[in-house]
């Protein structure tokens, strides 16, 4: 029994040194870029540290974590209570969430769509199918085009709760296998509408967005997404198992939210943490 | 030497045939094993016995010290193990898990419908929000709307441009090819046809996102710019070759004495090869047709490229379509492994699988008769 014992320590000692320093992460698709270039960044400051990263969607992401194939998961949501019941089922505890960057949803036309601005509440009639026509928003009179993601996305999802309410989306909406393909649409169709993460603002002109119709229109900046005056924006999250949170993975995910860490995010194109959210 | 046979046989090419017998027998086996577990992902579909419905009773979390130990296990959905593993902090996080779920549940009146069963995967339900009873595939949503009809249609009407599309150019350039064109001209026109079978799906798939689109939007002036027109001609490119290569060799295969024939009784070339070497290949013709619809409808990247993957019941060709297969690769990757959105993608999954197999049967069966008949035994 000793010596099972013995040899089951062992083997316990051995794999350790092999599981430190190795970090996977997993998750959300918009959160790739951004996760790749903390993980070059970080390694290049600590080469004993090796991470990797791979996409997939966030819904993917909270799935390897529950079967513990990977460390650290990217979330572009908020995670589910079926979600965190099957982690609990899986590792007897909740897991942490570390919110680590700002991203701001921007409302993308055609350039030469005279349309500047539109009001949430119109969004959501755009989006659902009750607003059909540009020349019901002050545009000219043609069919809109509705664009959207594919459902498996989180920014489909985050869209769908956020502007639409929980509505479904038109069923004419044409969906798009990523943010760039709805940008390229959009660039190419007069009568299009789509949305997509600021990370990859450039290409389509973006719409002012207002709050009501009787506030301001504001543009997505980070000026006015951190102060919350432009109104569709969300926190991008890691999500970690409580029982890994030490050692290394303890310290990378404390160096993302540092100085250092928060510079990646703008260089990327998403917005910084607020400062208080920092720890 | 010549071929030796029995026990005569020497020992390496019995070995060899063993091993090509292997091979293949391990291709059947293969795809049986494909079929099963495709079925069996998606039997509790088929069956009606998963369900959907997000209502379900909530206990407390301060009830759960005088609820009788089976009972709670059963409402946490745990095992006998599981729950003998489990110490009270865990089960008592489980509990307040299970409260914020019933938060997360929309106030809706269609949310206690099962929508897995067959009523709302078939039959068109006026769900809240909506004006009129309408086939829909939301699947993420709050309450899931699973109705595969507008799938179903999407994939048939981009198959059926594909092949309206393609059939006709295919099997004209393989007459001409086979019966009509010169040796030089031959011998560059057919490769050229069967390289395109080499063209990545996804890179005609890009090709009609990008180009395609725009330029048949351009002359036919139609609304969406990604429909299942456009998706339909860029499936009929990819097909072109599989028609044309399976046509011709059937075409090519007619004996040649069948066209001296008609050529020494007065016949033109043209009368030849349509009255006499058409009819003739006519089951090989058929059988390209039915390989061809076959990958139509499976053919997966180049739909989810060009066809706007919306999910409308309509029958014009130029509004955007989704197709089944379009719908299981983008979503597949998100769902929960076992839950209902994956059993259903499953389950459409064995119906196309079901579809290409039967259409290949009857078109074995339909070649089958047209040689007896061709051979005069019928």
């Amino acid at each position: 029994m000793k010596q099972k014992f013995l040899m089951a320590a062992a083997v316990l000692l051995a794999l350790i040194p092999v599981r430190a320093g190795n970090i996977t992460v997993k998750g959300s698709d918009t959160l790739v870029i951004l996760a790749q270039k903390w993980a070059e960044t970080y390694m290049g400051k600590n080469p004993g540290t090796k991470i990797q990263v791979t996409g997939g969607g966030t819904g993917t992401g909270f799935a390897a974590l529950q079967n513990q194939t990977t460390d650290l998961c990217n979330a572009s949501r908020k995670i589910r209570a079926k979600e965190i019941e099957t982690c609990i089922k899986a590792f007897g505890k909740r897991p942490t969430e570390y919110k680590v960057a700002v991203d701001g949803l921007s409302i993308y036309v055609s350039a030469d769509n005279a349309v500047q601005e539109l009001s949430m509440e119109q969004l959501e009639g755009i989006f659902t199918g009750k607003i059909k026509n540009w020349k019901d928003v002050g545009g000219a009179d043609a069919p809109i085009t509705v664009y959207s993601r594919e459902n498996s996305s989180g920014t489909y999802e985050f869209f769908k709760e956020h502007v639409l309410k929980g509505k479904d989306f038109a069923s004419s909406a044409q969906t798009m296998p990523g943010t760039a393909a709805v940008l390229q649409a959009v660039a190419k169709d007069k009568r299009g509408i789509g949305y997509g993460g600021a990370a990859y603002g450039a290409g389509a002109r973006h719409l002012k967005i207002k709050k009501d119709s009787g506030s301001p229109a504001v543009e997505p900046t980070e000026e006015s997404v951190l102060s919350q005056k432009y109104p569709i924006w969300r926190y991008l999250y890691i999500y970690v198992n409580p029982a890994l949170d030490k050692g290394e993975i303890r310290d990378y995910l404390g160096w993302i939210q540092t100085e250092d860490g928060q510079k990646v995010v703008k260089d990327v194109g998403y917005f910084p943490l607020p400062k208080h959210l920092r720890n | 030497m010549g071929i030796r046979r029995g026990h005569r046989a020497n020992l390496w090419e019995w070995l060899a045939e063993r091993v090509i017998f292997g091979v293949s027998l391990s291709a059947i086996v293969m795809i049986f094993l494909i079929f099963l577990f495709v079925m069996r992902e998606g039997l509790p579909i088929f069956l009606g016995s998963m369900s959907s419905s997000a209502v379900q009773e909530v206990i407390p979390v301060e009830q759960m010290d005088q609820m009788p130990k089976e009972q709670l296990r059963s409402y946490l959905g745990l095992s006998a193990k599981q729950f003998a593993e489990m110490d009270r902090e865990t089960m008592q996080a489980l509990m307040e898990v299970k409260v914020e779920q019933q938060k997360e549940i929309p106030n809706d009146k269609d949310a206690a419908l099962n929508t897995t069963s067959w009523r709302y995967l078939l039959g068109p339900h006026q769900w809240t929000g909506y004006d009129k009873p309408e086939y829909i595939w939301q699947p993420v949503s709050g309450i899931h709307k699973y109705n595969i009809v507008p799938l179903v249609l999407g994939s048939l009407k981009a198959t059926c441009v594909a092949l309206l599309f393609s059939v006709p150019l295919a099997l004209a350039a393989a007459i001409y090819v086979s019966q009509l064109a010169r040796p030089t001209i031959r011998e560059w026109v057919k490769p050229c046809i069967e390289l395109l079978s080499g063209i990545p799906s996804v890179v005609l798939g890009f090709f009609a996102l990008l180009v395609m689109a725009s330029v048949l939007q351009g002359v036919l002036g139609y609304q969406s710019r990604l429909n299942a027109f456009v998706a339909g001609m860029a499936l009929g490119l990819a097909i072109i070759p599989v028609v044309f290569s399976i046509a011709e060799d059937a075409l090519t295969s007619v004996p040649r004495s069948y066209t001296q024939a008609a050529l020494a009784l007065g016949a033109s070339p043209w009368q030849a090869a349509w009255q006499i070497v058409l009819p003739a290949a006519m089951p090989g013709v058929f059988a390209a047709v039915v390989l061809g619809f076959g990958r139509a409808i499976g053919e997966t990247m180049i739909v989810l490229m060009a066809s706007g993957n919306a999910s409308i019941m309509s029958l014009s060709l130029f509004d955007s379509t989704r197709t089944i297969t379009a719908t299981i690769a983008a979503e597949l990757a998100e769902t929960v492994f076992g839950g209902h959105h994956y059993r259903i993608l499953f389950m459409i999954g064995a119906l196309l699988f079901a579809v290409t197999f039967v259409s290949n049967f009857i078109a074995d069966l339909v070649i089958y008769r047209l040689k007896a008949r061709m051979e005069g035994k019928a």
